[in-house]
């Protein structure tokens, strides 16, 4: 699909499928699952080093920032200052001026703080970063309606995170429109999550794909797709 | 020997010697200065700085780097 590429404030991305880069068994599997998934970002969370025990490896030795973007996110992070700072030590510690800007509500469901969300976003923005907001609606597989809505009243490119589970997940959220699918746990802790990586990247693949040829409206019944002209 | 200056250090307390600069605590710690993000009593350095901004007594440092995680 080189005629098909996903771009974000002037960057263009070859895969639509993105993955974090959480809860794998260790960074060598972290490595194969991305590199298997065909995915040229991932995301990753900013945290402090650890100063007592120094021979913990570090995550960018294995995941090579010259060959894939880097989108450092705002986890855990339940208000705008928290946010900001967050983000601004990203950029500091020297990757990108991108941000998935995550300003959580509840901690239950991780949904996000929308009010807290658009003021951070603001500053961030102000300050020359490239914004990514996570925010609703999810999940998407039990209101497709909702975000079929978003895609069709937004114009900036909608990526989908969380609330996947498996191939088909991917494949319909990329079949509703969505410009590439952000994923970590459905990969990370699949029981083989290399093996889940590569059928991700198949499905977020076919799903674009079947988006851009455009279904056939849906129907109850079968339709006979042979002539009745010649039957004996 | 110097003063020693007592200061914290991703939130730990340590003892170091008076007149250290950032990037001397880096090189202590054995922390590489790529890709890490240091704030001092909350002002994000630039690293061009590092070897510039001395530390005194009472200050507070976090060093931050990239680790494992990102999506839901």
């Amino acid at each position: 699909m080189t005629d098909d590429r996903l771009i974000i404030a002037g960057r263009e991305f070859k895969s639509r499928l993105w993955v974090g880069t959480g809860k794998y068994k260790d960074f060598a599997e972290t490595k194969k699952a991305i590199e298997v998934s065909g995915a040229d970002v991932v995301t990753v969370a900013v945290r402090r080093v650890n100063i007592t025990d120094r021979s913990k490896e570090n995550l960018l030795d294995y995941i090579d920032p010259k060959k894939y973007t880097i989108l450092p996110n705002t986890a855990g992070c339940y208000t705008v200052e928290d946010a900001v700072r967050y983000s601004r030590l990203a950029r500091a510690a020297g990757v990108s001026d991108l941000v998935k800007l995550e300003v959580l509500g509840d901690e239950r469901t991780l949904f996000p703080d929308t009010a807290g969300l658009i003021e951070a976003a603001k500053i961030l923005v102000k300050e020359g970063f490239i914004v990514l907001p996570y925010t609703n609606d999810d999940p998407i597989v039990a209101n497709p309606y909702n975000l079929k809505i978003i895609m069709e009243m937004i114009k900036v490119p909608i990526i989908v995170d969380a609330g996947v589970g498996t191939a088909s997940d991917a494949a319909f959220a990329m079949e509703l429109g969505a410009d590439a699918v952000l994923m970590n746990t459905a990969i990370a802790g699949a029981q083989d999550p290399i093996a889940m990586a590569e059928a991700m990247k198949y499905a977020v693949h076919a799903g674009r794909l079947a988006y851009k040829a455009g279904r056939i409206p849906r129907k109850l019944y079968a339709t006979a797709s042979s002539p009745i002209e010649g039957m004996l | 020997m110097q003063d020693a200056i007592h200061i914290h250090v991703n939130g730990e307390a340590r003892t170091w010697r008076s007149g250290a600069t950032v990037a001397e605590l880096l090189q202590d710690l054995d922390i590489r200065t790529e890709r890490v993000a240091v704030e001092l009593n909350l002002e994000i350095l630039d690293r061009a700085t590092f070897e510039q901004r001395s530390l005194k007594d009472g200050d507070r440092v976090e060093i931050l780097s990239f680790i494992g995680g990102g999506s839901l």
